[in-house]
């Protein structure tokens, strides 16, 4: 696991050969570099080999239903980390859509229950401020005091990250109203900013771990100049200014959590209900939800028995099944038991918030509903906003 | 009083992988229901408290939560009572005594029967959940003068419908409790009550302001035995009642058991009414 | 006819209880006091609901005959209870068979002496009827109530069964 420990290390710079030293390293020591690239006209997260993998010069637009790649026009020379946030998150690593808990071989009568191998060990290129907070949360939901995944606690140790702040917002983000963004605090290796600059820019670089320490004495680095460090900070701001709902940008209304657990019975869950399609896009999307189901097999002889864990979605009918029939019947109730786990429930649970502002689900719902537009209008029925 | 409903640490070790038991004996019970007695293939005990529960699963098929329904006195001997809804807990009724049987737990909060002690103790069954109350009456009746009254109020849909019958038979027969039972319809041939288990409770055989009341039963049975517990002055920070949800993982990763803010699996499936009050009566929670 | 002692025996029942000594003495001269065998019929669907009944002892099942079927007990009435409000509503005909399931004692009131002292006193009625609604009340609630058939297997069951 990272351990924050950046005080003892002077703010550094690297350029993009630095970068791409980087990424050549990481996989030098075993681990396999995810990374933003283009495909499929978004940008995804997938294996990187080097800087020509980065989506250089892409940028994107995002609102309500709405994902566009849009090109910088500077092609190779434009930023590399232009864009705001790949479709879909680091969830899919470190609790994968579909996994094997475990194997189970016939003897005779009885069984011999095999437990998985030690996983892929990968470095994530490229994880935003909202995006570390929710593998903060992930990794709360996973090791929750009584019981711990060994599955995800294995993945989650052997990950080096490298974080990216971020210096611009899309429409949808909100993290600065949900206090997880748009700088990484803790939680990385190293963390990134890159410089805005005519030409292959380079980047500002704070260290996070000791892994991190080590692994930027492993390749080509210098202290950075003051006014690096300066227009670091400033893109930055620039991000955390184009999110202030006074200035057009998006926010998070206040005491959400108090607003959702006041509202479970409210008009608003069956308009909603009007919209929404109940395809669980959201909750693929969301880089913290984590329901699952399991499914076990065996192969045609009956020998060998599988059990397999799987993504699943609370918008599900089958979601909620107890024998006799399923308990939120309803698109209304199902939306109200997202929204509610999401924002107020989660708090109980897990001590935080289980919305990091990344705005996905805004983006990736066919129809646009915004959590944060469906919050707000919660708390302006209570009289207060 | 201030009781709460009690969760204990579980066993350490990889969570998912099931443990490995020997079906010994299966006994139909009703048509639909099975008891199914089984013992650990590694030769360990298995402690568990009352109320809580485990995963069953059968090899290939898949994986139920199963509410223990045997004596916790007796840790060589794990008991449960299954009835046969769907593929999984056909699979693991049909499986044949020699037969494994894969287990994880026990899971979740148990029925307070310890700090219960002084009071009187008021079970209202209904149905099949008789069977998560069943080792908290084993316990209080292996420690009977520590309590006071001791009243099972057992509703059950037809006279055949009734779990564990020789034992209720036993237990009627007995001095130190009393065993009400109650179903929905009969025919002529029953000579005991038709009602709603409700009935039962305003009967009373119980002292209101000193009595604990454990609950169990589908949920719209549990919600008027609340009511009528309360209109009895059985008050809800001393009634107990266990939920039911479709516990998939039993550990709190998979989300499938959330009843509000809570898990059924690790803050349940035992709670202690008036904590849950709220959500109890907001519909499809 | 005045019976000895039968204003002490509605006085003891919890249907009168609160009632005053005249009243007792008022009712107590339409009441009989009743005895029923295990297995004997105390009413009749379809006859005459000329009494009202206090049950002291014992257990009375309410019936409906199906042909072709055991009758089904649609409901039990025990001590401390009473049976039968048929005598109440016109056309004044008992709805269910009620049997004694075991041996009965009970006090019974003619229904057209009751109707006479209710109707000639309509506060004596209000204060009856008071008492009389409750019990309708909670008889309907668990009538509805079973017919959720709660215990039962999932009917129109929503979703996949495991």
């Amino acid at each position: 696991m990272v351990e924050p420990d950046k005080q003892d290390h002077p703010i550094m710079a690297i350029d993009r050969d630095g970068l791409n030293a980087l990424i050549q390293r990481l996989a030098a020591e075993g681990y396999q570099v995810i990374g933003p690239r283009v495909e499929d006209a978004a940008v995804v997260l997938g294996p990187v080999a080097g800087v020509a993998d980065l989506p250089a010069g892409w940028t994107d637009e995002q609102s309500g239903g709405h994902y566009r790649l849009v090109a910088d026009g500077k092609g190779e020379a434009g930023a590399l980390f232009g864009y705001t946030l790949a479709a879909q998150g680091w969830k899919r690593y470190l609790h994968p859509p579909r996994t094997r808990l475990w194997q189970a071989h016939r003897e005779g009568r009885s069984w011999r229950v095999e437990a998985e191998a030690a996983p892929q060990r990968y470095a994530f290129l490229g994880v935003r401020a909202c995006e570390l907070s929710a593998i903060g949360v992930l990794d709360r939901v996973f090791d929750n005091g009584q019981f711990t995944d060994p599955g995800y606690a294995a993945r989650r140790s052997g990950t080096f990250i490298v974080a990216v702040n971020c210096g611009r917002a899309a429409a949808t983000c909100f993290c600065a109203s949900m206090d997880t963004g748009p700088k990484a605090h803790a939680g990385f290796d190293l963390a990134l900013t890159e410089l805005p600059g005519e030409d292959r820019a380079g980047f500002v670089v704070e260290v996070g771990s000791p892994a991190g320490a080590a692994m930027l004495q492993a390749i080509p680095h210098g202290p950075a100049a003051a006014a690096d460090i300066d227009a670091a900070e400033r893109a930055v701001a620039t991000a955390t200014a184009q999110m202030q709902r006074a200035a057009g940008g998006r926010e998070m209304v206040a005491d959400a959590a108090g607003v959702l657990s006041r509202n479970a019975e409210h008009p608003l869950w069956e308009a909603v209900a009007a919209r929404c399609l109940g395809c669980g896009n959201c909750t693929a999307v969301c880089p913290t939800c984590f329901c699952t189901s399991v499914e076990d097999t065996t192969d045609l002889s009956g020998e060998v028995a599988e059990r397999w864990r799987r993504w699943d979605s609370c918008f599900t009918l089958d979601f909620s099944y107890i024998h006799g029939g399923s308990v939120r019947r309803g698109t209304a109730s199902r939306y109200r038991q997202w929204i509610t786990h999401k924002l107020s429930y989660w708090h109980e649970q897990f001590g935080t918030s289980g919305c990091v502002g990344c705005g996905r689900c805004i983006t990736w719902c066919p129809v646009g509903i915004d959590i944060t537009e469906e919050a707000r209008a919660l708390a302006e029925s209570e009289g207060r906003t | 009083m201030d009781i709460a409903a009690p969760t204990i640490r579980p066993p350490s070790g990889d969570p998912m992988l099931p443990r490995l038991f020997r079906i010994e004996r299966v006994k139909k019970e009703l048509s639909d229901t099975f008891t199914m007695e089984i013992t650990p293939a590694d030769g360990g005990p298995f402690h568990f408290r009352p109320g809580q529960f485990n995963m069953l699963s059968a090899f290939g098929v898949g994986e139920v939560p199963i509410s223990i329904s045997g004596d916790p006195g007796d840790p060589e001997l794990l008991v449960h009572t299954t009835r046969v809804v769907g593929s999984v807990t056909a699979a693991i009724c049909a499986l044949k005594p020699g037969d494994t049987v894969g287990v994880r737990g026990p899971f979740g909060s148990h029925w307070p029967v310890e700090d219960a002690r002084g009071a009187d103790v008021v079970f209202v069954a209904g149905g099949i959940g008789l069977a998560p109350l069943r080792p908290a009456i084993y316990q209080i009746m292996a420690d009977r003068e520590h309590y006071g009254n001791v009243v099972i109020f057992y509703g059950s849909r037809t006279p055949e419908d009734l779990l564990y019958r020789r034992e209720l038979q036993r237990w009627r027969g007995r001095f130190d409790m009393s065993t009400e039972i109650i179903v929905d319809r009969a025919t002529g041939h029953w000579g005991g009550r038709v009602g709603v288990v409700t009935k039962l409770i305003r009967g009373g055989g119980f002292d209101r302001h000193h009595s604990i009341a454990f609950v169990c039963g589908p949920e719209v049975m549990m919600r008027f035995a609340v009511q009528t517990l309360g209109e009895c002055g059985v008050t809800g920070d001393r009634v107990f009642l266990s939920m039911e949800r479709n516990m998939k993982c039993a550990l709190g990763f998979c989300g499938h058991c959330q009843f509000g803010p809570t898990f059924v699996c690790r803050d349940g499936p035992v709670y202690r009414y008036d904590a849950i009050e709220r959500l109890f009566n907001v519909w499809e929670v | 006819m005045h019976v000895e002692g039968l204003d002490r025996l509605l006085k003891e029942h919890p249907f009168f209880a609160g009632f005053d000594a005249a009243t007792l003495e008022l009712l107590a001269g339409c009441a009989a006091n009743e005895r029923f065998a295990a297995g004997e019929f105390i009413a009749r669907a379809q006859s005459r609901a000329d009494k009202f009944f206090v049950i002291r002892h014992g257990s009375v099942a309410l019936e409906i005959r199906v042909p072709g079927r055991d009758p089904l007990i649609v409901e039990t009435l025990h001590e401390g209870e009473i049976l039968g409000w048929s005598w109440i509503v016109p056309p004044y005909t008992w709805s269910y068979d009620a049997r004694a399931v075991a041996l009965t004692r009970a006090v019974s009131l003619d229904a057209t002496c009751l109707r006479a002292k209710l109707e000639a006193d309509h506060s004596l009625g209000y204060e009856l009827f008071k008492r009389v609604m409750p019990v309708l009340a909670s008889r309907l609630a668990s009538a509805r109530l079973r017919l959720v058939d709660m215990y039962g297997p999932p009917a129109g069951a929503v979703g996949r069964q495991r």
